[in-house]
C-alpha cells in the first residue's frame, strides 16, 4: 500500500469485495443470451433507414420524399423540418438536428429517413429521395478551417470556425522560463481514431395509444438521451421512458444523443408501430464521436537536476462537424498536465476547429491521451538532453498526496511512484535500458485520469448516481440504478457492493440498471465514474437497509445491534454461535415492524477547490493513476515494430474485483497499441477513407503482445472500499512508452501517432517531415492567481 | 418478394424455414428462426463476429447463402450447451473474464470449439492463429487464450491451470 487512509469499508473483513468473481451476467454473455439493441423484436415492428449526404458541406435547397413515400411497404418518410430543436449533449453546443435541416455539414449527415414493413425496402425507398444540394467549399483540417473563415460550418463560435478558444495562466508561466537553466519545446500529432464497438448502433422505439414513448438504444447514457428526446420531441420527460440495452462495446462512442434514435421514435410517432432502426457498419463511422486529431507544443523551463519551473502547452483540436462533447475535450487536454509530475507554473491554451468531418467527442481517456502522449514523449525528450534517466526523473517529480495543483486540480491520494518503481522492477528496465540489441528498446511512462467528472453536462444540485434496494420476502435483494453496462461489469459491481453490505451472495441479488422509468438517475458510462459513485450510492443504501435489518434481527435475539455481523447469509453475534438468524428470516422481522423495505442511496462527487471559469472540467472524487514500461522490437529496412511485452501498473485505489480490473487494464493496453501504431480515421477528398472493419486497422490475436498487470492500491478516502476507476486511465502511459521505446530503439523520432512504418522509415532516412502547429491568435490570457 | 423454402439442421434440430432468397445465413439464423445468440459486426465478413459452424468448420454466417448449408449441420452458439450445462469453453470465458460486452463472445467460442476438436492440445501461438479473423475490442485477446486454454485442460481431462499468470496484486 502506497499510503494508509482510513477506508470506507464494511464492519469486519470483506468477503465479496476484493475477490475475482466472474461477473453476474456472465453466463447470458457466453450462451448468447444478452439481449442487445438489434435483438429486440416487438410485435408490429417496422424498419428505418436513413438517407444520409453524399457531400461534406453543402446546403439544402429542397427535399423531395414523393418517390419514396408512394413505394408499396413504405409507411413513412422524415425529413429534417419536422424535428426542428435543435439538440446537442453538451448545453452550450445544442447544434444538431435529428435530420439536417438547411445544410449538411460532413459526408455521412443524416438528411432523410423512411419507415417500411422491411429493411430493404426502407433502403430502396430512401434511394428514391431527391435532394437539391447547393455544393460548399469544405473544410478537411484544421488548416483549413483556419484558412477559409468565410465557408462558415456553423454560425456560432468566436470567428470563422473556431468552435471555441481557451487561454489560461496559472501562476506566471513567463517567471517560471526566466528561472529555468534550459528551455525545451516539441511539437506532436495525435491522429483522431475510433471506437470501433463490435456491436453497431441500434435502437427501437415504441409510440404507444397512451400516448408513452419507450425507446431502447445501445447507449452509455440513457439519462441524457431522455433529455434530448423530450426536448427534440416536445414531448414531457414525464412520457418518454429510456431503455439503455446492454452495449456491446463503447468505449464513448455510445455516449452522444444520436439523431437516429430520434428518428426511430419520431417515425414510431408517425406509424403508430414500433419501429427499429440499425447501423451499418459504415454509418456508425459517421457516428464517430472520437478522438480527436489533435496538434500540439509544449515548452518546459528547467533546472539543470530536472526540476520544471514553468510549462506552457497548447492544443489545436480537429472537431469535425458539431459540437458533441467538444467544448470539455478541448478543457480536458490541458487540464491533467498537471496531476502527475510536479509543475508549479502552468499555462495552456487551445482552440477546437469544426471541419466536414464526422463529430469528434470522447473516446477512451477523453482529450487526455493526446497531450499525455505529447508531455511523456517531451519528457524523454528533455531527459536525454539533461543527461538525466527519463525513468528515475518520473520518478523523482511525482507530486505528493494532498497537493493542489498550478491550475487547481486537488491530488488526494497518488500512486504514481509506486506504480513507476513496479513496472521499473518487474520489466527489468535498470538492467535493461541502454543495453538491448540493435533495434530493441525500452521505455517507462507514467499518467492520470479522473475517476468521474466533478460535475454533470448541465448544470444541477442533484445527485450524480442514484441507488434504490428493495428486498423481498425470501431474502431476495433488487437493486435499482440507472448505470449502464457496456462490458465494463457495473451491473457486477453493483451487486457486489450489495452484498458485502448485506451479507448475501451476488447471486442472491437481482440488478435492474438503465431505465429511466424503474430506475433512479444515474449519469452514464462515461468519465470513469460509475464504480465510484454507483458503489458509493450502493453503499449508502445498503446501510441504511442493514441498520433496519439488524435492528430488527438484534430484538428477536436480544442482543445489542453492534454486535451482529451480516456475512454468509446470515445475520449473527460472531461471539455467541446461538445467536444467529437467516438474512430472509431477519428481513421478514424487518418487514413485520418497519412496513415495506427499501432504501435509497446518492452520491455527489465533493466541491472542488478550483473556481476559476473552465475549471469545471478536471476535478473529480479523485485520480486514478498507472505507469507502463513497454519493450519492442523495430526493423529498420521495414519500419515495422513489434511490441514484445507491456508492463503496467495502475492505481486503481481498492481492485473491487482483480479479475474485472485487470480486463480493463488488458484492454485498454490493446486499445493504446492499437492507436500508437495503426489505428486512424483519416479522409481523401471528403470521403471517409477506411469506413469499414477491414480496412481500419485494429489490433488482431496476432499483434498483441504479453501485458503483466500489476494493481497497486491506495485506499483513496473517497472512493468505494477505497476503489478509484480502472477503465480509462490505463490506456494513458501505454501510446507514449511505444513512441520513446522506439527512440530508445532506433534514435529514430517520429512525432506523431499512429507510428505507420513508412513513418519509421522515412524517419530512419532523414525524410520525416515532422508535424507544425496551425497558426493562431490566441485569446487574451486569463491570468489565474495559485492557490495559497 | 421471392422466398424459399429452406430445410436447415441447427444445434441438431430439423427447422424448416420460408426465406427470402437473398437472405444470409445470418439473417435466417435471427429473423426467421429466432436465434439471436448469432451477432453482427459488418455483415461484411471483415469481423468474425457472425460466425457459425458448418459441419463442424467455422463459417462467416453473413457470408454464406442457407441454401448451401442444407443438409449440414449448423451449430451456433444456443448449441454449444449441453442442456443447462455450460460447455466448457463457455464456462471457461465466463470465470476468467473473456466475455467483457459478450458482443463478440458466440463467434469466439464457436471458432475455439472447433479449434479443440481437432487440436485438443492448441498451443498459445495456434489459439491465436485460429482466432485472428475474430475482432474484439474489450478484452485485448489475452483472457479470451486464457479461456481457451483453461478450457482445453478440462476438456482433456487434466486439473486447471494455477492462478492466472497475467497479474500480479
Amino acid at each position: 500500500m502506497a499510503e494508509n487512509h482510513e477506508v470506507k469499508a464494511a464492519d469486519g473483513s470483506l468477503t465479496i469485495i476484493g475477490r475475482s468473481l466472474p461477473k453476474v451476467d456472465a453466463a447470458a454473455k457466453v450462451t448468447g443470451q444478452t439481449v442487445f439493441a438489434d435483438d429486440l423484436v416487438l410485435p408490429r415492428m417496422v424498419y428505418a433507414k436513413l438517407l444520409r449526404s453524399p457531400h461534406p458541406h453543402a446546403r439544402l435547397r429542397a427535399i423531395d420524399v414523393a418517390r419514396a413515400a408512394a413505394v408499396p411497404g413504405v409507411l413513412a418518410t422524415l425529413v429534417g423540418s419536422e424535428l426542428p430543436v435543435p439538440f446537442g449533449i453538451l448545453p452550450v453546443s445544442q447544434d444538431e438536428h435529428a435530420l439536417c435541416l438547411d445544410k449538411v455539414r460532413f459526408v455521412g449527415d443524416p438528411v432523410a429517413a423512411v419507415a417500411a414493413l422491411d429493411e430493404e425496402t426502407a433502403e430502396a425507398a430512401c434511394r428514391l429521395i431527391e435532394v437539391d444540394y447547393e455544393v460548399l467549399p469544405s473544410s478537411m483540417s484544421i488548416e483549413e478551417a483556419l484558412a477559409r473563415p468565410e465557408a462558415r460550418i456553423h454560425d456560432y463560435g468566436p470567428r470563422g470556425n473556431v468552435h471555441k478558444e481557451v487561454s489560461f495562466d496559472f501562476g506566471d508561466v513567463e517567471t517560471g522560463f526566466r528561472e529555468a537553466d534550459v528551455v525545451r519545446e516539441d511539437t506532436f500529432f495525435f491522429e483522431g481514431s475510433t471506437h470501433l464497438p463490435l456491436e453497431q448502433h441500434a435502437a427501437v422505439a415504441s409510440f404507444g395509444p397512451d400516448g408513452k414513448l419507450t425507446l431502447w438504444s445501445a447507449t452509455q447514457t440513457p439519462h441524457y438521451v431522455h433529455r434530448a428526446l423530450a426536448k427534440v420531441l416536445e414531448m414531457s420527460p414525464a412520457h418518454v421512458r429510456v431503455i439503455a440495452c446492454p452495449n456491446g462495446g463503447g468505449f464513448g462512442g455510445k455516449s452522444d444523443p444520436f439523431g437516429h434514435e430520434i428518428v426511430a421514435c419520431k417515425l414510431s410517432m408517425k406509424t403508430g408501430r414500433p419501429v427499429k432502426i440499425t447501423l451499418t457498419r459504415e454509418e456508425v463511422f459517421y457516428c464517430h464521436r472520437g478522438r480527436h486529431p489533435a496538434k500540439m507544443w509544449v515548452k518546459t523551463g528547467l533546472k539543470r537536476d530536472g526540476t520544471i519551473t514553468a510549462m506552457h502547452f497548447r492544443t489545436a483540436l480537429d472537431g469535425g462537424a458539431y459540437g458533441s462533447y467538444g467544448v470539455a475535450s478541448l478543457y480536458y487536454t490541458g487540464a491533467l498536465q498537471t496531476v502527475t509530475y510536479r509543475v508549479p507554473r502552468y499555462k495552456f491554451e487551445g482552440f477546437r476547429v469544426f471541419t466536414n468531418k464526422p463529430p469528434c467527442g470522447p473516446k477512451r481517456g477523453h482529450g487526455t491521451p493526446q497531450p499525455r502522449y505529447a508531455l511523456e514523449c517531451h519528457i524523454d525528450r528533455f531527459c536525454r538532453d539533461l543527461g538525466i534517466d527519463p525513468a528515475e526523473w518520473r520518478l523523482r517529480n511525482t507530486l505528493r498526496p494532498g497537493t493542489i495543483t498550478a491550475n487547481h486540480m486537488q491530488v488526494k491520494t497518488i500512486g504514481l511512484r509506486e506504480c513507476l518503481e513496479r513496472v521499473i522492477e518487474s520489466s527489468g528496465y535498470r538492467e535493461k535500458r541502454g543495453r538491448l540489441s540493435p533495434g530493441r528498446g525500452i521505455a517507462v511512462t507514467g499518467s492520470a485520469y479522473i475517476s468521474g467528472a466533478g460535475l454533470p453536462i448541465y448544470w444541477n444540485a442533484m445527485p450524480h448516481s442514484g441507488v434504490q434496494i428493495k428486498v423481498d420476502r425470501g431474502g431476495g435483494v433488487t437493486v435499482f440504478c440507472g448505470s449502464t453496462d457496456i462490458g465494463q461489469g457495473s451491473d457486477s459491481v453493483l451487486a457486489y457492493v450489495v452484498a458485502e453490505e448485506l451479507g448475501i451472495r451476488p447471486e442472491d441479488i437481482r440488478v435492474v440498471t438503465a431505465d429511466t422509468d424503474l430506475t433512479p438517475v444515474d449519469l452514464g458510462s462515461y468519465s470513469s465514474r460509475v464504480t465510484l459513485m454507483t458503489g458509493n450510492a450502493a453503499i449508502q443504501a445498503s446501510r441504511k437497509l442493514r441498520a433496519l435489518i439488524l435492528g430488527a434481527a438484534a430484538k428477536k435475539l436480544e442482543v445489542p445491534v453492534e454486535r451482529l455481523v451480516a456475512a454468509d447469509r446470515r445475520i449473527s453475534d460472531p461471539a455467541d454461535a446461538s445467536k444467529s438468524l437467516r438474512f430472509a428470516e431477519a428481513a421478514v422481522l424487518a418487514e413485520a415492524e418497519h412496513g415495506t423495505l427499501g432504501a435509497v442511496g446518492s452520491y455527489t462527487p465533493p466541491r472542488s477547490v478550483a473556481k476559476w471559469k473552465g475549471s469545471g472540467v478536471g476535478p473529480t472524487p479523485t485520480y486514478s493513476y498507472t505507469a507502463a514500461a513497454v519493450e519492442l522490437t523495430a526493423d529498420r529496412e521495414t519500419g515495422l515494430v513489434r511490441v514484445d511485452k507491456v508492463w503496467i501498473a495502475h492505481d486503481v485505489g481498492k481492485a473491487i474485483n482483480p479479475l474485472l480490473v485487470i480486463g480493463q487494464i488488458e484492454g485498454s493496453v490493446y486499445m493504446a497499441l492499437g492507436e500508437a501504431l495503426m489505428e486512424e480515421q483519416v479522409f481523401r477528398k471528403g470521403l471517409h477513407k477506411i469506413p469499414s472493419l477491414l480496412e481500419y486497422k485494429s489490433p488482431t490475436t496476432l499483434e498483441m503482445p504479453p501485458v503483466e498487470s500489476i494493481l497497486v492500491e491506495t485506499l483513496d478516502p473517497e472512493g468505494p472500499y477505497g476503489a478509484k476507476e480502472c477503465g480509462q486511465g490505463p490506456l494513458l502511459p501505454v501510446i507514449p512508452a511505444v513512441a520513446n521505446a522506439l527512440l530508445d530503439a532506433l534514435g529514430a523520432r517520429v512525432d506523431e501517432v499512429p507510428i505507420t512504418p513508412d513513418k519509421v522509415v522515412a524517419a530512419l532516412q532523414g525524410r520525416y517531415r515532422p508535424p507544425r502547429m496551425p497558426e493562431f491568435a490566441y485569446p487574451e490570457t486569463v491570468r489565474v492567481e495559485p492557490l495559497p | 418478394m421471392d422466398k424459399a423454402r429452406l430445410r436447415l439442421l441447427v444445434n441438431g434440430e430439423d427447422r424448416e424455414v420460408l426465406a427470402p432468397v437473398h437472405h444470409t445465413l445470418l439473417e435466417v439464423l435471427r429473423e426467421e428462426l429466432g436465434l439471436y445468440g448469432t451477432k453482427h459486426g459488418c455483415e461484411l465478413g471483415e469481423c468474425g463476429t457472425c460466425t457459425v459452424l458448418l459441419a463442424g468448420r467455422p463459417v462467416l454466417s453473413c457470408l454464406t447463402l442457407p441454401v448451401e448449408c442444407e443438409g449440414r449441420a449448423i451449430t451456433t452458439v444456443e448449441g454449444l450447451a449441453r442442456d443447462a450445462e455450460l460447455h466448457p469453453l463457455q464456462a471457461a470465458f465466463a470465470e476468467l473474464g473473456a466475455a467483457q460486452c459478450g458482443y463478440c463472445t458466440p463467434g469466439f467460442l464457436l471458432v475455439a470449439e472447433a479449434l479443440l476438436r481437432e487440436k485438443p492440445a492448441a498451443s498459445r501461438s495456434e489459439i491465436a492463429e485460429a482466432l485472428a479473423g475474430n475482432l474484439c475490442r474489450c478484452t485485448g485477446y489475452l483472457k479470451i487464450f486464457e479461456a481457451v486454454e483453461l478450457a482445453a485442460a478440462r476438456m482433456r481431462g487434466e486439473a486447471a491451470p494455477g492462478p492466472l499468470d497475467s497479474a500480479r496484486g
